[in-house]
């Protein structure tokens, strides 16, 4: 059961959410160097760490479904990965705007860490695609996994190479001196972190609970009129927890 | 490139959060519109599940009344 502990997971992102925005206009201190602008970089860097986090969680979860062959572990993949995409979308986006604040540019293609983040959103843009060019549910769920476990393994190592460049005009927030952020900036920062991290684990669960009640719905349709209910006319790139229909004898 | 004043630097800031709400919002918007149909098909499934009930009821013999002792 997808519902169960939602209500106290949505009204604890809410609160911590809320929390970290107010810390962000009324306590954190305006930078030295970029002033009022670097408040863009408590929305901005949680979302692309939790992006990445849960494109790797994702691969986790593809490993989890070759292993056991359950295709929850499947659907549980596919909605990850949706959802970072969705937050990959507002990293460009406010990425691009801070950029034009900063640098005087939406986009910087000499920049290591923007363009490498692309390329990993391009890579994920491929996966739904995939999913839809492949009409059999049972191969288009391993060969998307196979792709997850691919594209997630590929995370950590673009970030590790990005990390290896020389080109340091992005500023870096997690090194091992420990950033260099002011106390009051990391509690503004980890407190946004945290409360984005709540918001992805929510989210994932409303849909996962969409996901389950869709397919008790048809189970039930099932039963009740002793018939396959009508699947969506074309293929679809969306995994189904919805078991698979019998074969007609 | 020199810090923005904060006239201006405002305006970039506001538009970056106002990604953020967007985004999740298009996002509730959508299981929104999940939701309804879920919610359409319970009441297709709640009046199926009726008609059934009703059936068998129809197509049940009338019983002669039991004596009473």
């Amino acid at each position: 059961m997808y519902g169960k502990g939602l209500r106290p997971l949505s009204l604890a992102s809410a609160a911590t959410l809320t929390a970290a925005f107010a810390l962000v206009f009324f306590y954190a201190p305006n930078d030295a160097d970029q002033g009022f602008v670097q408040k863009i970089f408590y929305v901005h860097v949680p979302m692309a760490i939790v992006a990445l986090g849960g494109f790797v969680a994702a691969g986790l979860m593809a490993i989890a479904h070759l292993r056991s062959g359950d295709r929850r572990w499947d659907v549980r993949s596919y909605v990850a990965i949706h959802l970072s995409l969705i937050l990959a979308i507002g990293v460009l986006v406010t990425g691009a705007i801070w950029a034009k604040a900063s640098w005087g540019h939406w986009w910087v293609w000499d920049e290591p860490t923007l363009v490498s983040f692309l390329i990993i959103f391009l890579l994920y843009a491929t996966y739904q695609p995939l999913r839809f060019s492949i009409e059999n549910p049972e191969r288009q769920a391993r060969y998307a996994s196979v792709f997850a476990i691919t594209a997630g393994a590929f995370v950590p190592l673009n970030f590790i190479a990005v990390r290896l460049a020389q080109a340091y005009t992005h500023p870096r927030v997690l090194s091992t001196t420990g950033g260099n952020l002011p106390g009051s900036m990391r509690l503004t920062f980890l407190v946004a972190l945290a409360g984005m991290a709540l918001l992805y684990v929510t989210l994932w669960k409303y849909e996962m609970a969409s996901k389950h009640a869709s397919a008790q719905l048809r189970a039930l349709r099932r039963k009740l009129s002793g018939e396959e209910p009508p699947l969506p006319a074309g293929r679809s790139a969306a995994p189904s927890l919805a078991a698979p229909a019998q074969p007609v004898p | 490139m020199p810090a923005l004043p904060l006239h201006e630097a405002g305006k970039y800031v506001a538009g970056a959060y106002v990604v953020f709400v967007a985004l999740i919002l298009i996002y509730v918007g959508i299981m929104a519109v999940k939701l309804s149909r879920i919610e359409r098909e319970l009441e297709e499934l709640n009046e199926l599940a009726d008609s059934r009930g009703e059936e068998p009821r129809e197509r049940e013999p009338e019983r002669e009344p039991e004596p009473v002792a």
